[in-house]
This record gives structure tokens, C-alpha cells and sequence, in this order.
């Protein structure tokens, strides 16, 4: 009281401060909520209107038609598109993908844990820093490029048959190649060739993860799993893959999606059968038929969507 | 988009008989200063990709009209930005300007003030993508055949025909042609295969390999299936076709002139022939649009399109043929006469150009298969259906 006593010139509210500025400034430090208003407006109305609407008009076309005669799209609702989608070579397509998709999300998984493992618990300064370069500098550079440097390496005359030549070990490239399905006349041509690199250009996409999950497993429980006795075996499938699970099943969503809608790689390297990507690139920008390429996008988002709903299950977005 | 065409040829036809009369340019005045033009990759060249290749510049200069390039990678990116509008001119092929005119998409063109119109080609001059009911909607720019592409070191001699690419047999140097041809991954490549039969096997009737029957249409499609198994991969991008020739073993496919010249060029052991089936084609047409808005610069620079050193350049760069026959010979560019040779200047009559198929079709009683059933079956071939 006596402080205020003696100073009697500060009052206990300011003034407003005057010009636009000054008062602009006022208005929203007293309201809160109307900052908060202006500034999730614009990416508010980004999502909902450019993403969402964007997707919710790609789900509206899939209920079109195109007619048979005139190849016009039909805008009336049928669900005779969808009905084409389920013609043998259609399910052929999809079933390709989302197989191609998982094994290279598993071939992703075993390969990227070891690598992910060494990084989360023995790297440590410059080797550390050298690992994240190592991971990250391929991403840097042109997926294109990397892909044109792939169909070289796996070519009938590239680099690879050329060692396994020197080595003396053609003869199990081309048995390996005899097989149906996953062999053909080259790497290059051959769903193995497709494997290979989408297991490559993914990689990065799953090490992060489960290295981020790794470090986060404390030491101490890994090292009093031992001294209870645990092989190490044991230990590995007790205690360590259920605790990084969460970063395997997050690693697990980008490569699996991923794989699910490139169109690129599958075009360059592989046997020249469609992916779903492909098909939907030639539905809509030769045939003219949109309604049957939305509904070719709408089944990686009703597979994300089951594996999504999985994946929360086995608690992948806990440590969100 | 391409399936669009059978409504539009309808209506077009409903048009031309209905008489109406669309105005046309009855002079060429000063030049607006610009000039907006949409284009296939690589046909639009100003020195910027190679110094030697450019034949804007001189244009630019000699008619004050700046020249403003929309490169397009499909014909229905074509149709699609000329319906949006703001361009001039438009190089179309065949399956691009019959939509574009039966849209009203383009004008016609008044032939007399294109001084050059008489050196075109008269193979060309009235050629029916371009020219509906006698009036001319554009003038020609380049053509060119998809030829057959064989290692001469594998064929001593030339292949005569396209079963090399189509049937399983032994190549020259005594291995089977599995795994060592490959084609085309586009379903127009359904017509290569007619074409084929109607060689091969007359008693099916085809008189023209894109109006295929149900009959027909399906003995190409079993055809297509046989050539699944020698096939590895299908060629899509001409730079991957060349590096399958060079690193891939594959030493017979259809292919484009652009591919031989490109691979001659780089000293490799390739040529390419027409065989006696003959083959398909393509053929452009720069069009004007219906609104243009600098008439007098489109029709200075259709002008120079024939005139110039543009088709003689051109058709060395891209590996087509010029509209003007003389730009082979008379020294205007870099193009001679053996160069127009070897793209196929000489076999204009094998050539079958590249039309849509559409359900009407005047050779089987429109009962044809249209393009979207070719593009859904084709898939189906290579996915091993």
C-alpha cells in the first residue's frame, strides 16, 4: 500500500496503446481464443478443403461409371465400377501390390534392426554422426537417379552378374532367376530386381524409427535380463523386440504404404506387370476411365486403414 | 480421354453436314508481339537443350512475335489445356485433333496465306486427322513410322517381318528370341499386333488394324499373350529402351526412330527396318485455337514452321520426317537425304498412323472394340491374363 502510496502516477492498467498496431496487439493479448482462431484458420481450411475435399472428390468419382459406348463418364451413383475392380486381372494388380508391399516391409524390418540396433547402443560421437549421414545421404539424392544406378547394377550385362561371374557363383543367379514368379531373363526384369530396390530406397524410412524405439529401451533392464539368467536369445524376444515393437510397427507404416503406391520403380525395374500405382497412372491419363482409377486409390486406403487400425493395436502410436 | 473421340466424330460429322461456316482469317496483319504454343517435349527447340538445335530464335527476331512454350506429354493433356484456353497453336497428333476439332476447339486455317502450303508434302496436304469435309484445320509438321529395331550383330541381314517380336523362333545367331525382344507398353500396341495378322492371317478380315471386331480384337490379345512369354520387360520410356539394348541383351523390338539414331550415334551396333507387314505410325499437326488471341503471329509462325530450317533440324533431332519433302534435300538444315531414309521419309504408304479406335468404324460394321476396352485387356496381357 505504501508503494502504491508513493507512487501515484503508475496506475494498475495501462492505458490502451495507441495506432493499429498498438491496439491489434491489445485485442489479442486480452483474447486469447481469437489468436487462436486466426492462426488455425488457415492450415484448418487447408486440410479440410484442399486434403479432405481433395479425397472426398476422388471417393465420389469412384462411384461414376464410364459408358460403355461413348466412353463418357456417367454421374450417377453405381457401384459398377467397383465391380470392375474385382475382374481377375484387377485383383491380379492388387494382390501384387500388397504383396510385394509386405515383403518388402518384412525384408525392411530384418535388415534395418541390426543396423538400428548398433547405432542405438554402441555409436557413439563421430560414429554416430557418420551413421545418420550414412542413412540420411540417400535420401538426399534423386530417387530417379538412384533407380537408373539400380536397373545398371541388376542389368544381364551390369556390375552384379559381372562379380557373381568372377566368383564363380552364375550358376546360382540363373537358378535363382529359373524360378517362377520371382525369377525372369535378368534381376533387372525379375519381381526379385523390384524387391531388391524397393527394400533399398525404403530403408532409411524404417531404421529411424526403430532406432528412435531402441533408444529408448533402458540398459539396465537388457543387462538384468541377463543376470536372471536369459539368453540372450531370451532376452532379444522377451524383452527387447516387444519393447521396439512400437518403432518396428511405425517404420512398418511408411515402407508398407510406401511400396503400396510408388509407380516408378515397379515402371523401371520389374517384369513391366502393373502395380496399382501404374494402373491408376494409365486409367486416368490414357483410357480416360476416372472412375475406375479412383477406385484403384481407394484400396491402399482401405489397406493403410486396416493396418493403421493394427498397428494402433499393437500400440505403434503409444509414444506419440 | 481418348474414348471421348467417338462421341465427338459423331458430332463433328452432324456439324459438317449441318453446314455452319466458322470464320475464318482473311489477312495477316502486324504481329501482337507473342505467340503461345503447346508442344510435344523436344519439338519447340531454341538452342537451350543444344546449341545447333534452335529454330526459334531467328523467328523471334525476324517477327517481333516472342515465342512462349507449354510442353505437353500426352495428347489428352493437349486437349486438355486447349479446352482451358490461352494458347495459339498446338502440335496435335492423330488421336488429339479429330477431338479437337469436332470440340471446336480449333479453327480452320486459310490455307492461301501460308505461302508454304504448296510444299508440303501432298501425301500430307489433305491428310483425314487434319482435314474434315475438305476444310483444313491445320497444317502438317512432322510424321514419323514405329519401326523394328534389331543388333546387327545378331541379324546379319535385316528381319523381313515382325515375327521376330511375335512368335517364338530362333534368332540368326541360333538362341531362341525369349527374353530378347520386347515391345511396346502402351495398348495402341494392340494394332501392331493386328497389323501382324492381317498379314499373317488374312481369313480374320481386318482391313484396318485399329477397327478390330470381337473376333479380331481377341486373336490379337492371344497374340499379345504368346508374346508375354518372350517378352522380359515392355518398353515406356525411350531412354530405358535404349539402355535395355545396351546392358539388357534384348536385340529386336518395335521401336522409334529417335531410339536408332540415338543408339547410332553412340557407335552401337544397331539399325532398324520396316518389314514387309508394314508398321504403325504418328503423325502432328500444328492447329490454331479457336480464340486465338494473336491470329497474326500463329499464322507467321505456320509459316515458318514449313519454311524454315525447323523442319529440316527437326526431323534430324526427334528422328522424324518433315512435312516438306524439299527440307531433306535442299540444305536448309541439317537433315539429308539418307537421314530421311533412315526415319522412314520413303514408307509413307507401309505406314498405318495412329488413330483412336472407336466403337463406329466403317471397315466392320461399327461394331469395333473401342480404346478403353484396349487399355483394360492390355493390362491384363501383361499381367499374364
Amino acid at each position: 500500500m505504501t508503494l502504491t502510496a508513493t507512487h501515484p502516477a503508475v496506475p494498475a492498467i495501462l492505458p490502451p496503446r495507441g495506432g493499429l498496431f498498438g491496439s491489434l496487439s491489445d485485442t489479442l493479448w486480452r483474447n486469447p481464443k481469437l489468436l487462436l482462431f486466426l492462426m488455425l484458420t488457415p492450415p484448418l481450411l487447408w486440410l479440410g478443403v484442399v486434403y479432405l475435399g481433395a479425397l472426398f472428390a476422388l471417393l465420389l468419382q469412384s462411384f461414376f461409371s464410364i459408358d460403355e459406348y461413348s466412353g463418357l463418364i456417367d454421374c450417377r451413383f453405381t457401384l459398377k465400377t467397383y465391380g470392375e475392380l474385382l475382374q481377375a486381372a484387377n485383383v491380379d494388380i492388387i494382390v501384387r501390390t500388397v504383396t510385394m508391399a509386405a515383403a518388402v516391409t518384412v525384408a525392411s524390418a530384418v535388415v534395418a534392426f541390426p543396423i538400428a540396433y548398433f547405432a542405438a547402443r554402441y555409436a557413439r560421437g563421430k560414429w554416430k554422426v557418420l551413421f545418420y549421414l550414412g542413412v540420411m545421404l540417400p535420401l538426399w539424392s534423386s530417387y530417379l537417379v538412384k533407380i537408373y544406378a539400380w536397373k545398371l547394377i541388376l542389368a544381364k550385362e551390369g556390375i552384379l552378374t559381372w562379380l557373381l561371374a568372377k566368383l564363380h557363383l552364375l550358376g546360382l543367379l540363373d537358378a535363382w532367376l529359373s524360378l517362377p514368379v520371382v525369377g525372369g531373363n535378368s534381376l533387372s526384369v525379375s519381381f526379385t530386381g523390384t524387391f531388391i530396390v524397393f527394400v533399398y530406397v525404403w530403408l532409411p524410412f524404417m531404421i529411424l524409427p526403430i532406432q528412435a524405439a531402441l533408444e529408448r529401451v533402458p540398459g539396465n533392464l537388457v543387462e538384468a535380463s541377463s543376470d536372471l539368467g536369459a539368453s540372450p536369445g531370451q532376452t532379444f524376444r522377451n524383452v527387447l523386440l516387444p519393447l521396439a515393437l512400437p518403432g518396428v510397427v511405425a517404420g512398418s507404416i511408411f515402407t508398407f504404404s510406401l511400396t503400396l503406391g510408388d509407380y516408378i520403380i515397379p515402371q523401371i525395374i520389374g517384369t513391366s506387370r502393373l502395380f496399382i500405382g501404374q494402373a491408376v497412372y494409365a486409367h486416368q491419363g490414357t483410357a480416360g476411365n476416372i472412375p475406375l482409377a479412383a477406385a484403384f486409390t481407394v484400396v491402399p486406403i482401405v489397406v493403410m486403414g486396416f493396418y493403421l487400425w493394427m498397428a494402433r493395436r499393437m500400440g505403434a502410436f503409444d509414444a506419440l | 480421354m481418348k474414348s471421348f473421340l467417338k462421341s465427338f466424330t459423331a458430332m463433328a460429322l452432324a456439324l459438317s453436314f449441318s453446314g455452319q461456316a466458322i470464320a475464318q482469317v482473311k489477312e495477316i496483319g502486324a504481329g501482337e508481339g507473342q505467340v503461345n504454343i503447346v508442344a510435344w517435349a523436344g519439338y519447340l527447340e531454341r538452342g537451350e537443350t543444344d546449341p545447333k538445335f534452335d529454330w526459334i530464335t531467328k523467328f523471334e527476331e525476324a517477327s517481333g512475335c516472342k515465342v512462349n512454350v507449354k510442353t505437353a506429354n500426352t495428347s489428352d493433356e493437349m486437349v486438355a489445356l486447349m479446352n482451358e484456353g490461352g494458347f495459339d497453336l498446338v502440335t496435335a497428333s492423330g488421336d488429339a485433333s479429330l477431338r479437337l476439332i469436332a470440340g471446336k476447339r480449333v479453327q480452320p486455317i486459310n490455307i492461301d496465306l501460308v505461302k508454304s502450303w504448296s510444299t508440303i508434302d501432298d501425301r500430307l496436304k489433305d491428310a483425314p486427322w487434319h482435314t474434315v469435309d475438305g476444310v483444313h484445320y491445320g497444317v502438317p509438321y512432322m510424321w514419323g513410322p514405329n519401326v523394328l529395331m534389331y543388333n546387327t550383330n545378331v541379324f546379319k541381314e535385316a528381319p523381313k517381318s515382325w515375327s521376330v517380336v511375335f512368335e517364338e523362333t530362333n534368332l540368326p545367331d541360333g538362341k531362341s528370341n525369349k527374353g530378347r525382344v520386347q515391345a511396346y507398353d502402351g495398348p495402341i500396341h494392340v494394332a501392331d499386333a493386328a497389323n501382324y495378322l492381317m498379314a499373317h492371317k488374312p481369313d480374320l478380315g481386318i482391313k484396318n488394324p485399329y477397327e478390330l471386331n470381337e473376333d479380331q480384337y481377341k486373336a490379337a490379345l492371344d497374340l499379345l499373350r504368346a508374346q508375354r512369354t518372350l517378352v522380359g520387360r515392355y518398353w515406356h520410356d525411350a531412354m530405358i529402351q535404349i539402355d535395355d539394348f545396351k546392358n539388357e541383351g534384348v536385340v529386336a523390338s518395335g521401336s522409334w526412330p529417335f531410339q536408332v539414331n540415338l543408339l547410332q550415334r553412340d557407335k552401337q551396333p544397331i539399325a532398324s527396318v520396316i518389314p514387309e507387314e508394314g508398321v504403325t505410325g504418328w503423325a502432328d499437326t500444328t492447329m490454331m485455337h479457336v480464340d486465338s488471341a494473336n491470329p497474326n503471329c500463329a499464322y507467321m509462325w505456320m509459316e515458318h514452321s514449313l519454311a524454315s530450317n525447323l523442319q529440316s533440324d527437326l526431323s534430324v533431332w526427334f528422328g522424324a520426317n518433315p512435312a516438306v519433302p524439299a527440307a531433306c534435300t535442299d540444305g536448309r538444315g541439317m537433315q539429308t537425304k539418307e537421314g530421311c531414309t533412315t526415319n522412314g521419309m520413303d514408307d509413307f504408304e507401309k505406314v498405318k498412323f495412329w488413330t483412336t479406335p472407336t466403337s463406329k468404324c466403317a471397315t466392320q460394321g461399327d461394331k469395333c472394340v473401342p480404346y478403353y476396352r484396349w487399355v483394360s485387356d492390355y493390362i491384363g496381357v501383361i499381367g499374364g491374363r
